[in-house]
């Protein structure tokens, strides 16, 4: 090798350690931001879009509830209040509502709210041709269906702006949970000149226009959503936290060495296998709240065994030990479900099981009882499959319900772990379902929200019942006007439906943060809604 | 020389064509659908939603489709952020995950052709015992056992450093990503050198650069190392694969918004396009990659340049 090689040769390996140092300079980004008050929230996995009427996630809900406003909204606490309209009235017949926006509204680039800007996102939902995922959330209103269906034009929906600031919306049906409806980030309103500017790019960051407390600064994808205040919000001088960042945290396990390290104030979630550790170590930053949440084991009544069998359906419910389940295999705070709709909705007292209140030792007789009536017994013992989406707390409640099953009724169940897409597509197969693992979340505080899933037809009815008797009292609670004898029907169906047992009730979920005591005004409620605006941060 | 890199680049696009193809009808083959959730779509908006995505094409048609627009470089919308298009998602993510593996396969490639290298010198001594045990070790401890251990120690304990990727904007933030996916391959580097070190060193020509005087620094720089590099220089294309499937771990658990991360997403969310264009982008680079690797090699081998 010359000389010449081996300078070359040298020079190389300097460019290279040079090289290396120069990645690691340039990859230091922008600078930190300018002073002023962050709070850096935990968000889950990471938001899909955030154009409302594109998105259907919790998490970009989440962000969405920052950023945006729809006409009402809920309180720290979970009550309804108002947000973009200052006030409404109800007719009647409940078939009409009328709605008077705030003069003050602005969007984030200081026009004016406007009623009109709430007919053109409304119907820029129910548009076939946006594709929306929730659509059907406003599909109360008179012709929405048809126009969804695409047999209708877009401008025959009931909304419309009688004057400036006044929104006159037309429902087919008296829909009692409708003001909750309307605080779901779809019927948020969308600025209607930047969608005509940029068609559906118009919710990137850059070009997004909202009318919430914060506005959209940037979007790191996969990393970060930054928010800063949107000056221009009628409340502006309400809103105490200037900058919000949501951080993508898919994983709950990272999430949370994320908080320890000081990154988070707020976590998304706990993971399970820290929480115990959690409740001892950081107890005054653990928040567990009652969520509207059922975890369930749904049985396809479709097919064999399940089918036409009521007494074998109850049977497997009673022999389940629900208590020992949400304290000995959870223990995160989870209530044991004896019914379908979980406590804490408004205007209903939900229905308990039979069984609820028995003992062990009674309702295990009583599972037994009907175990043999419905024709299985010791020489005949039933086989069955539980189906569930790969997790570990999926797996133990399903290893737990397994010897369960085995202890009380005599038989053994084949455990099934799928993935979750592998598993959706089973369960709405139904052709090789017979036991499997699922959970329903409420989308605004209202019975109707988890009766209706069990609706003949429904699409997320996966167990495939179908009763005469609890279709038409849902029919009958839709057609009242009257709250109280709405609940009766409502309360009604409920019995039925749990009469029946085309689902298992297990727990009612408790949704769980990990909040830095400096983060104040954090209230709990069943919906886990913690909108940024209403959080302070004492320094 | 240039005859043997325009051939390989030919073959390279019936490569390409079959994995377009393969990946294509795996993932529609795959159970799901990208818009299937617990909280299933009434029938009319699931209608509307493949029409609008055009999922209620027929496969072949679809496939047409697709393929009519890889041609041209579109390579679709995401069916998950709906607001962006594939390009653009992969686009955003290929500088930091580029980032990643370079200083990542730098930092292997340094640190482990040092330590074989002076692992072969002290050959059989306890310094060579402890380097090769540490090695032994880099190669069994898989990234997603050392990445959590780094963060726990480093940023939970001592908080010197941020746990994820957006818990800083310093440089500092790739610190432990690049060393956690380097160590395997630094471990390995290291064994691959220090074996062929030690068979270039006990060779003829080696011998006699010693009876003329030569000292050993002298040896290794102008005739033992470019000898010796060459088995480690074979494993470059299989380290660069490995960096990318490291990555893959290394991004979901620092948070790093790199091409990895979208991969797994991607395929657990079923969004078609985006799994397949980023497996589009894996089988282009890593036949780029093994090519530069092919060229480099007819440098430091004549015996290949002049086959």
């Amino acid at each position: 090798m010359s000389a010449g090689q081996r300078r070359t040769i040298r020079v190389a390996i300097i460019l290279l350690a040079c090289a290396f140092a120069a990645f690691i300079y340039l990859s230091a980004t922008e600078p930190q931001g300018a002073a002023g008050t962050v709070l850096h929230r935990g968000n889950g996995p990471e938001p899909e879009s955030l154009d409302p009427h594109k998105s259907r996630s919790i998490q970009a809900a989440d962000v969405l509830r920052d950023i945006g406003e729809g006409l009402i909204g809920y309180s720290p606490d979970g009550e309804l209040i108002a947000a973009a309209a200052e006030k409404w009235e109800i007719s009647e017949d409940g078939r009409q509502y009328d709605f008077w926006l705030r003069p003050a509204a602005r969007w984030s680039n200081g026009d004016t709210v406007l009623a009109e800007h709430f007919v053109f996102s409304f119907r820029r939902l129910v548009n076939p041709e946006t594709a929306a995922f929730y659509a059907q959330a406003l599909a109360d209103i008179e012709n929405a269906a048809e126009i969804i269906a695409g047999n209708k034009a877009i401008d025959g929906l009931a909304v419309e702006a009688p004057e400036k600031f006044h929104l006159r919306i037309r429902l087919r049906n008296a829909t009692p949970y409708f003001l909750g409806l309307l605080t779901h980030p779809s019927a948020f309103p969308v600025h209607p000149a930047s969608v005509g500017q940029y068609g559906d790019a118009f919710a990137k960051a850059g070009k997004l226009i909202s009318n919430g407390a914060y506005k959209l600064d940037s979007w790191e994808l996969g990393s970060v959503i930054h928010l800063s205040r949107n000056v221009y919000y009628w409340n502006n001088a309400g809103t105490a936290i200037d900058k919000v960042n949501h951080y993508v945290t898919p994983e709950p396990q990272v999430e949370l060495n994320r908080y320890r390290a000081g990154e988070l104030d707020i976590t998304a979630t706990v993971p399970p296998e820290a929480f115990a550790a959690l409740r001892q170590g950081r107890p005054e930053e653990l928040r567990v709240a009652a969520y509207l949440g059922v975890y369930y084991y749904g049985l396809n009544v479709t097919r064999a065994p399940f089918k036409d069998n009521p007494a074998l359906r109850q049977a497997l419910s009673m022999a389940i030990d629900r208590e020992v389940l949400t304290e000995k295999i959870i223990g995160r705070g989870e209530q044991p479900a004896y019914s379908w709709v979980p406590p804490g909705v408004i205007n209903y007292q939900a229905i308990r099981l039979p069984y609820a209140d028995m003992t062990p030792a009674e309702r295990h007789a009583g599972a037994r009882r009907l175990y043999k009536e419905s024709g299985y017994g010791e020489n005949n013992p039933l086989e069955v499959e539980i189906r569930y989406n790969t997790s570990d707390t999926h797996q133990r409640i399903a290893l737990a319900i397994q010897s369960m099953w085995r202890e009380t009724l005599g038989f053994e169940t084949t455990l099934i772990n799928e993935e979750f897409q592998v598993l959706l597509a089973n369960m709405r197969n139904r052709e090789i379902t017979q036991v499997f693992r699922s959970s329903w979340t409420g989308d605004y505080n209202d019975a109707h929200t988890f009766l209706q899933v069990l609706q003949g037809g429904n699409p997320s009815n996966m167990s495939g019942y179908v009763s005469e008797e609890y279709d038409s009292l849902m029919r009958r609670a839709a057609e009242q006007t009257d709250l109280s004898r709405r609940r009766l029907y409502l309360e009604e169906a409920e019995r039925v439906l749990l009469a029946d047992h085309p689902v298992i009730p297990i727990y009612f979920y408790v949704s769980k943060h990990l909040v830095k005591p400096r983060v104040r005004g954090w209230g709990d409620n069943v919906l886990d809604y913690h909108y940024s605006q209403h959080l302070s941060i004492a320094e | 020389m240039l005859r043997f890199a325009l051939l390989r680049l030919l073959w390279a696009i019936p490569t390409l064509l079959l994995v377009i193809v393969l990946a294509f009808l795996m993932v529609h083959a795959a159970p799901g659908g990208p818009f299937d959730a617990e909280r299933a779509l009434p029938p009319e908006i699931e209608a509307n939603i493949a029409r609008a995505y055009h999922l209620d094409e027929a496969l072949p048609q679809q496939f047409a489709r697709y393929l009519g627009g890889v041609l041209r470089g579109d390579f679709g919308p995401s069916y998950r952020y709906r607001d962006y298009s594939v390009s653009e998602l992969i686009g955003n993510a290929i500088p930091v995950s580029m980032k990643l593996g370079a200083l990542a396969m730098a930092l292997a490639v340094l640190v482990g052709i040092s330590l074989g290298t002076l692992a072969a010198l002290r050959q059989n001594s306890a310094l060579d015992r402890l380097m090769m045990g540490l090695a032994m070790t880099g190669i069994s401890i898989p990234v997603f056992v050392i990445a959590p251990l780094f963060i726990l120690f480093f940023a939970v304990k001592l908080q010197w450093l941020p746990a994820s990727w957006s818990g800083s904007t310093s440089a500092w933030r790739l610190l432990l990503p690049v060393v956690a996916l380097a160590l395997p391959q630094i471990a390995y580097i290291a064994r691959l050198t220090r074996a062929s070190m030690i068979e270039v060193l006990g060779s003829d020509f080696i011998r006699t650069a010693r009876a003329q005087g030569l000292g050993t620094a002298a040896i290794i720089r102008y005739h033992a190392m470019k000898p010796a590099m060459l088995p480690v220089l074979s494993y470059m294309g299989p380290a660069i694969a490995a960096i990318l499937t490291g990555s893959v771990v290394v991004e979901e658990i620092f948070g790093i918004p790199g091409v990895g991360q979208f991969f797994v997403r991607g395929a657990l969310n079923r969004d078609y396009t985006l799994v397949l264009g980023i497996v589009i982008f894996y089988a282009a680079l890593v036949i780029l990659l093994n090519l530069i690797v092919d060229v480099l090699y007819g440098f430091l081998d004549p015996r290949i340049r002049h086959r």
